[in-house]
């Protein structure tokens, strides 16, 4: 069997794992990305909105090739229509770019390459290789054949599926409620406002989750739901969306050119996202926004702090569940209090029926948001709606 | 368990939220393991009801 020795062993090429392999490479450690798929970035399972802030943070460029529209707000919509819309000079953090995925996560990669990383095409990770109870390397089949790569240390970046942490030992399991099982079309000719993120919420429209429908131009748009887990019980996401497309005027003339599925975490983060020997990042470590169910930028910040933090522990040789500590420190202060705190909000959200959606939606309009994001919705509701936000509103 | 291979998208979510790691996804064939312990869970939340218990329907 043909082995490839390593420092560093990366498991997916979306953008955690290019950021980790990245950080691991410019820190001078032999790094190997490897990518189960035949190309980076495709098939799409993304609605592909992101905010800008953060890529300032991670260190990423905007670059047009890879940015498919520039938003200049967004809509929240009730059932009954009732709308919050925030323009352009109201417009905030949740809003952003709506991306070409595809080619984000291919620039991402070439980024790692450009660093020295070694990136590995169609290989997926198998299992992990114990020695004496010690992790040191995975098992992995690439281009068909049977392959073993030693390494001191696994960043497990392999998205939702989420198999690598756990065939190291860290229980990645979800709760029902903490699942979201999505669906999205790429419409083609829909009457659409091209510069509007919109969120379509409540219990009739999408059970615990939200109906999206992302601009990317020329009257295309990612048109997508999320439906908890807990409330599917035959094929949910695609009768619900089916049925908006059906019934909303803008989509009269408009057809689909793609389909993806795809699920998305909502809990607050997994209790720890390291091992011996193991790092998880983004998806893999469930460290999502559990009421949007965006990921990408906490992806790139995980990736980053976990090569930020093998690069220290190879200075001493110690890639232990101690020595790794730090990395859980990062992530944890940079975004634990949110994630929770949004969590909180998303399980109440999912408890709130039609009418009480509607009142909502009606309140925030009446209220005067500088920047649409999900705290400042939520200070309103705390004012407005105590009851919402009861138990975590020391949060917000 | 049983895939309709007609329906089936890839997209690995029925992977993630499996309770005992027993599903794997290859390329486009998602394959069981002997520790699937037929709790139904992939069959409820497929978003598109590819999944259904063998002999079940």
């Amino acid at each position: 069997m043909k082995t490839y020795k390593c420092d560093i062993v990366v498991v997916g090429a979306g953008p955690g794992g290019s950021m980790a392999a990245k950080f691991c490479a410019k820190g001078g450690l032999s790094t190997i990305l490897i990518e189960k798929k035949a190309e980076i970035g495709a098939p799409l399972r993304c609605a592909e909105g992101v905010s800008k802030k953060w890529l300032e943070e991670v260190g990423i460029e905007p670059d047009p090739a890879w940015i498919c529209a520039d938003m200049v707000g967004a809509v929240i919509r009730s059932p009954s229509g009732y709308e919050f819309k925030l323009d352009e000079s109201h417009a905030g953090s949740e809003v952003g770019y709506v991306l070409e995925r595809h080619l984000f996560d291919k620039a991402l990669a070439r980024d790692a390459a450009e660093a020295g990383a070694k990136i590995m095409m169609r290989t997926s990770c198998t299992d992990i290789i114990r020695e004496n109870g010690k992790i040191v390397g995975i098992k992995a089949k690439s281009m068909g054949e049977e392959i073993e790569i030693r390494a001191k240390a696994i960043v497990a970046a392999d998205g939702y599926e989420s198999q690598v942490g756990r065939w190291a030992g860290i229980d990645t399991t979800l709760e029902m409620n903490n699942i979201d099982s999505c669906l999205q079309y790429r419409m083609v000719n829909a009457d659409i406002d091209p510069e509007y993120c919109e969120f379509n919420i409540g219990t009739s429209i999408a059970p615990g989750g939200y109906l999206w429908i992302f601009p990317k131009g020329n009257g295309v748009a990612n048109v997508g739901i999320g439906v908890m887990a807990k409330l599917c019980k035959d094929a949910e996401p695609k009768k619900y969306l089916d049925k908006f497309i059906a019934e909303d005027p803008r989509f009269k003339n408009s057809q689909p050119v793609e389909v993806v599925a795809g699920m998305v975490s909502t809990c607050p983060g997994l209790d720890c996202a390291v091992g011996d020997n193991v790092i998880l990042v983004g998806d893999a470590a469930r460290i999502i926004d559990p009421i949007t169910g965006g990921g990408i930028c906490h992806a790139c910040r995980t990736g980053m702090y976990a090569g930020l933090v093998l690069t220290e522990c190879a200075k001493k040789g110690d890639f232990s569940k101690k020595a790794l500590m730090p990395y859980e420190k990062m992530w944890r202060d940079r975004m634990e209090d949110k994630l929770y705190r949004n969590w909180m909000a998303k399980e109440r959200l999912a408890e709130l029926d039609d009418k009480t959606i509607d009142e909502l939606v009606k309140l925030i309009s009446g209220s005067d948001i500088k920047e649409v994001n999900v705290y400042n919705l939520l200070k309103v509701v705390k004012e407005r709606f105590p009851k919402v936000v009861e138990g975590f509103e020391d949060l917000i | 368990m049983k895939v309709d291979v007609d329906k089936c998208l890839h997209c690995g979510g029925c992977v993630g939220s499996c309770p005992v790691n027993a599903i794997f996804l290859n390329d486009f064939v998602l394959e069981f393991s002997s520790k699937c312990t037929k709790c139904g869970r992939c069959v409820k939340i497929c978003p598109v009801h590819a999944l259904s218990m063998e002999g079940r329907r």
